[in-house]
C-alpha cells in the first residue's frame, strides 16, 4: 500500500510533464491548422520586420567612413610580416622595379622539403619524419607547390599572432574573473558559433580583398581554442605550485613568467595544435577574400566544375593538414611526456643539430637555386597530374552508374527531403519560439527558456525565418544522418579493441581535413544540391559521434562493469543496462557536437547550391552587403547556440542524474 | 583552550628559547564578509554564531608560540584545518583575524615587497605533492629560488650543487622531476627549501605521499639534517605516530581549534579531552614516557642501576626487568631523585592502570 502510494506520488512530475507536451503540441498544431486566420502566427509578417541588416550595414558604412585611417594603418602593419613569409615561401624578393629589378629567391622546395623530414625527424622519430617529409614532397610532385607555399606563408603568420593574441586573452581572463564571465566567455561562444563566411564580409569591407584581411580573419576564427586553453592550463596548474611560487618570494610577474605558464605548458600546447588546425581550415576559406593559395584553386576548379584540378588541390590540402598536425602533435606530445635529461649541456650547434642542419640545408639549397633553376623552382619534368585520372573516374562512374546515382538522389529529394523541407518552412515561427522556450524551461529554468525564445525570435523578426528553417532542416537530417551512422560505429569501436584500431586513425585524418575537402569528391558523384550537402556534411560531422560514444562506453568505470559481471549480467545485459546508460551523457555530448559541426558545413556548403542562411551570407559576401551577410551569420549562430544550450542542459541533468 | 594555552605558557616559562612565530588569536573564516563578521565580535565567536553566518571556520582562536630550533608538530585529521593555519602562518592565505608574529613584529601589517624579502630569505616550504616544476631540472629546481631572488648563475649552481650533497642527491642534477622516485622528488623538495638558508621551514605533510617504508627513511632523514642544521620547524602531519617520532612539542587540531599544545609525552600521560586521550590510545608508551613520569620517591635501599629522568622507559625496560630492582632517577649531578620500580614498568608495558602509580 505504501509502496505504490510513494511510487504514484513520485510519478506526477513526470505526468505533468508530459500533459504540458501534450498541451503544448496540440496548440501548435492547431496554430498550423488555422494559418489562413492566424497566419501571422505562421509566417512573420513582411510589415513587422525589424531592419537590423540595415542598421549594421549603416553602421559599418560608418566605421568604413571614418576609420579607414585605422584600417589602412593596420593593413600598412600587418602586410609587412606577410608580404615578407609570403615571399620567403612563395614569391621571391623584388628588389627594385622593373626590367632591372634584382630577385632575390624564395626557399627552394628541395630545402623545404629537408627541414619538413628534419623538423618531423626531431619531434618524433624517422617515420614522422618520413611522413611530414612526405606529406611536402607530395605537394611538390603534384604541382601545387606555390599554392601550398602561399597557404603555409598566411599561417605561419597568422599563428604566432594567434597564439600570442589568445595567451595574454587568456592570462587576462584568468587574472580577472569578472572579465573572463562578462567579455571573454560569451565573446568565445559567439566567435565560435558565427560561421566562418560571416566573417569574411567585414573583413572585406574594412580591409579588402588581401592577404591581410584573409589573416585578420583567420586571426580572429583561430584565436578561440589558445584563450580556452591559457585558462585551462593556468587554472589546472596544482595549487602547491602556486603556493611554491609564492613562498619562494616570487613577485607577481615572475610567478607568471617562469612559474604558472611554464607548468601549464602542455595544456598550452594543445591549444596550438588547434590553433594552426583552425587557422589552415579558416586560411582555405579565406581564399574567397583574396587570401590566394590551395583554397583559391579549389573555389576556382569548383566554380568551373573542374572536378580533376579540385581534387587535386583538395588532396593537397589534406597533405598540408596531416603534416601540420601531426607535427604539432608530436611537440605537444613531446611537451607533456616532459623533458629527459642529458648529463652535459653542449653548446648550440650540438643541442639543436636537426635545427642547425635545416638551416643549413634551406641556405644550400636556395643559393643553388640562383644557378641551377631545378633548386628553385620545381621542374615540369619530374610533377605529374592526376586531375585527368580523377576526371576518367568521374566520368566512367557517370556513364556506367549514372542510373543508379541518379535514381538514389532523385529518390531521397522527393521522399525525404522536400517533405521535410516543406514542414520545416511551413512551421509557425510562434510556434517554434514557443516550444523551445518550453524545452528550455523544463531543462534549465527561466533564464534558458528567455534566452533560447529571444534568439529564435531574433531569427523570425529579421525576416529570416524561411531561411532558418531551411538550414535547420538541412542541418537536422544531416546530422540526425551522421548520429544514426556515427554511434553505432563508437558502439562497435567501443566493444572491440580491433575495430578501434582500424576506426581511431580514420577519424583522427577526418578531423583535421579542412571542410573544404569534403565536398569536392561527393560534388564529382552528386552535382550541385541538396543532396550533397547533405552528405558532405554527415561525412564532415560524423566524428564526434563515433569519437564520444566510443570515449563515453569505455570510460564507465571498470569496477562498476565487474560489479555487473559478478551479479550474473551476461555481455550483452552488461553493455546495455550498464555500460550504455552510464555513457548516455556522453554520447548526448557528441550528439551535440555532431550537430553545431553539421551547422558549420550545411553553411560552406552554400558553395554547392542549398538555400538556406549559408547562401544568403553567401550572396551577401559576393555583393559585399555587410548587413544582410552579418544578420544571417548571427542567424546561425543562434541556431549554434540554441542547440548548444538545450543539449548541455539536458546533458548537465542527466549527469546530475546518475551522480 | 585556556588550558592549552597554559601549558605552552609553562613551556616557555621553562624553556629560555625565544620565540620565533607566535599566532595570537587567530581566525581564518571563509565566506561572505568573513573579516568583518569577526572583527566586530572582538575576535570571539562560537560555532553556532559561525555557523548562523553562513561562514566556515577553519581555523578558529588559535594561539601557540614557536621556539626557535625546536619542532613543532600541528596534527589533526583531514579538514581541522591545520594545512590553512600553516598558511596563515605563512601569509599565503590571509587570516580573517588575529596576528601572526614572526620575531615579535606582526607579519600581517608589513608591506607585500617585506613580505616578498622575508619569504625568499627567510621562509622555507615543503609540500605534499612536492610541487616541483616539471619543466625544470633537478639542479634548475634547486636553484629557482635563488634565481628569482636575482643570483648569478655560477653562485646559484654551486649552493644548489651544495643541498643536493646534503640531501644525497648527487648524480641526479639533470634529471627532470618525472623521472625520480617519490622519495627522491622530496628530496629535492627539501633540497630547494633549504636552498635559501631559512630560518623558519614550513613542511606541509612533506612524507604523507610517500610509501610507509621510504617515509620512515625520510623521517630518519629529517632528524639527520636537523641535528645538523637546527632549524626553527613546523611540521604537519596526519599521523600521531610521525608527530610522535619527530616532534619536540605537538599542537592537536580539531575542527579549526588547537585543543591541546604538549610534548608527546604530556600528551599521552594528560591528554586533555576525550579525543586526544583517542589519539594516544595505541601509542607505544614506553618510547613516550620518561623515567621522571613513573618515578616515585626513593623507598627502596637497594637499587639495580640509574637511570636519566629524560631517558624513555624503552631504554631500560629490558635491563630494570632483568635486573628485577628498582632504578634509581639521578639528575645531572648524581644526586638521586625518586626510583623506577620494575612492577611499574611491566605494568606500563602491558598496559595495566593501578591506582596510585
Amino acid at each position: 500500500m505504501t509502496v505504490t502510494a510513494s511510487a504514484s506520488e513520485a510519478r506526477p512530475p513526470l505526468q505533468r510533464w508530459l500533459a504540458i507536451w501534450g498541451l503544448a503540441l496540440a496548440a501548435v498544431l492547431v496554430l498550423f491548422l488555422l494559418q489562413d486566420s492566424l497566419s501571422w502566427a505562421v509566417n512573420y509578417p513582411a510589415g513587422a520586420i525589424v531592419p537590423v541588416a540595415d542598421w549594421v550595414s549603416a553602421l559599418m558604412g560608418w566605421i568604413k567612413s571614418n576609420l579607414s585611417w585605422l584600417t589602412r594603418s593596420i593593413t600598412a602593419v600587418l602586410g609587412v610580416p606577410l608580404d615578407f613569409a609570403l615571399n620567403l615561401l612563395a614569391k621571391n624578393f623584388k628588389i627594385g622595379h622593373g626590367a632591372d629589378a634584382f630577385v632575390l629567391p624564395r626557399l627552394s622546395w628541395v630545402g623545404v622539403c629537408a627541414a619538413a623530414f628534419l623538423a618531423g625527424y626531431a619531434a618524433g622519430g624517422r617515420r614522422l619524419g618520413m611522413l611530414v617529409g612526405g606529406c611536402f614532397l607530395y605537394i611538390a610532385l603534384f604541382g601545387q607547390w606555390t599554392s601550398a607555399m602561399l597557404t603555409l606563408a598566411l599561417i605561419s603568420i597568422a599563428v604566432p599572432f594567434c597564439i600570442l593574441t589568445g595567451l595574454f586573452l587568456g592570462i587576462w581572463a584568468w587574472r580577472k574573473p569578472w572579465a573572463e564571465r562578462l567579455i571573454v566567455s560569451p565573446a568565445l561562444d559567439l566567435m565560435q558559433t558565427i560561421p566562418t563566411f560571416a566573417y569574411l564580409i567585414p573583413m572585406l569591407l574594412l580591409f579588402g580583398n588581401s592577404p591581410v584581411s584573409a589573416m585578420i580573419a583567420t586571426a580572429i576564427f583561430a584565436t578561440p581554442p589558445m584563450v580556452r586553453a591559457t585558462m585551462l592550463g593556468l587554472s589546472r596548474v596544482p595549487s602547491e605550485i602556486d603556493d611554491f611560487s609564492e613562498m619562494a618570494g616570487c613577485t607577481a610577474r615572475q610567478k607568471l613568467w617562469r612559474v604558472l605558464l611554464p607548468s601549464a605548458r602542455p595544456t598550452l600546447m594543445v591549444g596550438v595544435n588547434q590553433v594552426i588546425m583552425l587557422a589552415l581550415n579558416m586560411v582555405i576559406i579565406a581564399s574567397m577574400i583574396g587570401a590566394g593559395g590551395l583554397g583559391y584553386d579549389v573555389l576556382l576548379a569548383l566554380r568551373a566544375l573542374k572536378v580533376g584540378e579540385a581534387m587535386e588541390a583538395g588532396l593537397a590540402i589534406v597533405a598540408l593538414a596531416i603534416a601540420l598536425d601531426r607535427l604539432s602533435q608530436a611537440i605537444a606530445h613531446k611537451q607533456a611526456k616532459g623533458n629527459v635529461h642529458r648529463s652535459t649541456s653542449p653548446g648550440l650547434w650540438r643541442r639543436y643539430p636537426n635545427l642547425t642542419l635545416a638551416i643549413a640545408i634551406l641556405a644550400v639549397t636556395t643559393l643553388l637555386g640562383l644557378f641551377v633553376p631545378s633548386f628553385a623552382a620545381v621542374p615540369k619534368a619530374i610533377t605529374f597530374t592526376t586531375a585527368p585520372l580523377w576526371k576518367a573516374a568521374v566520368n566512367w562512374v557517370t556513364i556506367n552508374f549514372f542510373d543508379i546515382i541518379e535514381a538514389f538522389r532523385v529518390a531521397l529529394i522527393l521522399n525525404v527531403l522536400n517533405p521535410l523541407r516543406a514542414f520545416c518552412e511551413g512551421f509557425p515561427w510562434l510556434g517554434a519560439v514557443f516550444l523551445l522556450g518550453l524545452a528550455g524551461y523544463q531543462l534549465s529554468g527561466l533564464r534558458l527558456a528567455a534566452l533560447v525564445a529571444a534568439l529564435t525570435a531574433f531569427c523570425a523578426i529579421t525576416g529570416l525565418w524561411e531561411k532558418t528553417m531551411a538550414t535547420v532542416y538541412l542541418c537536422g537530417i544531416s546530422a540526425f544522418i551522421a548520429c544514426l551512422i556515427g554511434i553505432p560505429i563508437g558502439l562497435m569501436a567501443a566493444r572491440s579493441d580491433r575495430f578501434e584500431k582500424i576506426v581511431t586513425p580514420v577519424i583522427d585524418t577526418l578531423q583535421v581535413l579542412p571542410s573544404f575537402c569534403f565536398i569536392i569528391p561527393v560534388v564529382m558523384l552528386f552535382r550541385v544540391g541538396d543532396v550533397t550537402a547533405m552528405i558532405a556534411t554527415v561525412a564532415f560531422a560524423v566524428v564526434p559521434a563515433i569519437r564520444y560514444t566510443n570515449h563515453g562506453v569505455r570510460q564507465v568505470p571498470p569496477a562498476l562493469i565487474e560489479a555487473a559481471k559478478v551479479s550474473g549480467c551476461t555481455p550483452r545485459q552488461t553493455f546495455f543496462r550498464v555500460q550504455l546508460p552510464l555513457a548516455l551523457p556522453e554520447i548526448m555530448l557528441g550528439v551535440n557536437q555532431t550537430i553545431l559541426m553539421a551547422l558549420a558545413m550545411i553553411i560552406i556548403c552554400a558553395m554547392v547550391g542549398t538555400r538556406d542562411l549559408g547562401q544568403e551570407v553567401f550572396i551577401a559576401l559576393s555583393k559585399a552587403d555587410s548587413g544582410r551577410g552579418i544578420v544571417a551569420g548571427l542567424a546561425i549562430a543562434f541556431i549554434g547556440i540554441v542547440a548548444d544550450r538545450l543539449f548541455n542542459a539536458w546533458t548537465a541533468k542527466a549527469r546530475a542524474r546518475l551522480g | 583552550m585556556t588550558e592549552a594555552i597554559e601549558q605552552a605558557s609553562h613551556a616557555t616559562g621553562k624553556d629560555p628559547r625565544p620565540i620565533k612565530l607566535a599566532c595570537r588569536n587567530v581566525w581564518k573564516l571563509f565566506g561572505a564578509d568573513a573579516a568583518n563578521f569577526i572583527r566586530e565580535r572582538d575576535g570571539k565567536a562560537s560555532t553556532a554564531d559561525i555557523a548562523a553566518a553562513g561562514l566556515v571556520g577553519a581555523v578558529r582562536a588559535v594561539d601557540l608560540e614557536i621556539l626557535e630550533g625546536e619542532i613543532f608538530i600541528i596534527m589533526g585529521l583531514s579538514g581541522s584545518g591545520k594545512s590553512t593555519l600553516v598558511r596563515c602562518m605563512s601569509r599565503l592565505v590571509e587570516p580573517s583575524h588575529g596576528k601572526v608574529e614572526f620575531e615579535g613584529k606582526d607579519l600581517l601589517k608589513i608591506s607585500d615587497a617585506a613580505l616578498i624579502e622575508l619569504r625568499r630569505h627567510r621562509m622555507g616550504m615543503v609540500f605534499q605533492n612536492f610541487a616541483l616544476l616539471p619543466h625544470l631540472n633537478v639542479l634548475d629546481n634547486i636553484a629557482f629560488p635563488l634565481s628569482i631572488q636575482g643570483q648569478d648563475r655560477s653562485t646559484r649552481e654551486a649552493r644548489a650543487r651544495e643541498v643536493i650533497e646534503l640531501v644525497s642527491l648527487g648524480g641526479r642534477e639533470h634529471f627532470y622531476p618525472r623521472e625520480l622516485s617519490g622519495g627522491q622528488q622530496q628530496r629535492v623538495g627539501i633540497a630547494r627549501s633549504l636552498a635559501t638558508k631559512p630560518e623558519i621551514w614550513f613542511l606541509d605533510e612533506p612524507f604523507s605521499a610517500l610509501d610507509p617504508l621510504i617515509r620512515r627513511e625520510m623521517q630518519d632523514e629529517l632528524m639527520r639534517l636537523q641535528t645538523m642544521l637546527h632549524k626553527t620547524i613546523v611540521f604537519i602531519t596526519h599521523d600521531f605516530d610521525e608527530a610522535i617520532r619527530l616532534a619536540d612539542r605537538i599542537a592537536i587540531m580539531k575542527d579549526g581549534e588547537v585543543i591541546q599544545i604538549g610534548t608527546p609525552e604530556e600528551l599521552v600521560v594528560n591528554p586533555a579531552t576525550d579525543y586526544v586521550a583517542e589519539f594516544t590510545r595505541d601509542v607505544d608508551r614506553a618510547k613516550v614516557i620518561s623515567a621522571r613520569s613513573l618515578m616515585r620517591a626513593c623507598d627502596s635501599a637497594e637499587h639495580g642501576g640509574t637511570v636519566a629522568p629524560e631517558a624513555k622507559i624503552s631504554s631500560f625496560s629490558a635491563s630494570i626487568v632483568a635486573a628485577g630492582k628498582p632504578f634509581a632517577v639521578v639528575n645531572g649531578t648524581g644526586k638521586p631523585i625518586g626510583e623506577v620500580t620494575p612492577q611499574a614498568v611491566i605494568d606500563l608495558l602491558a598496559g595495566i592502570e593501578r591506582p596510585g602509580t
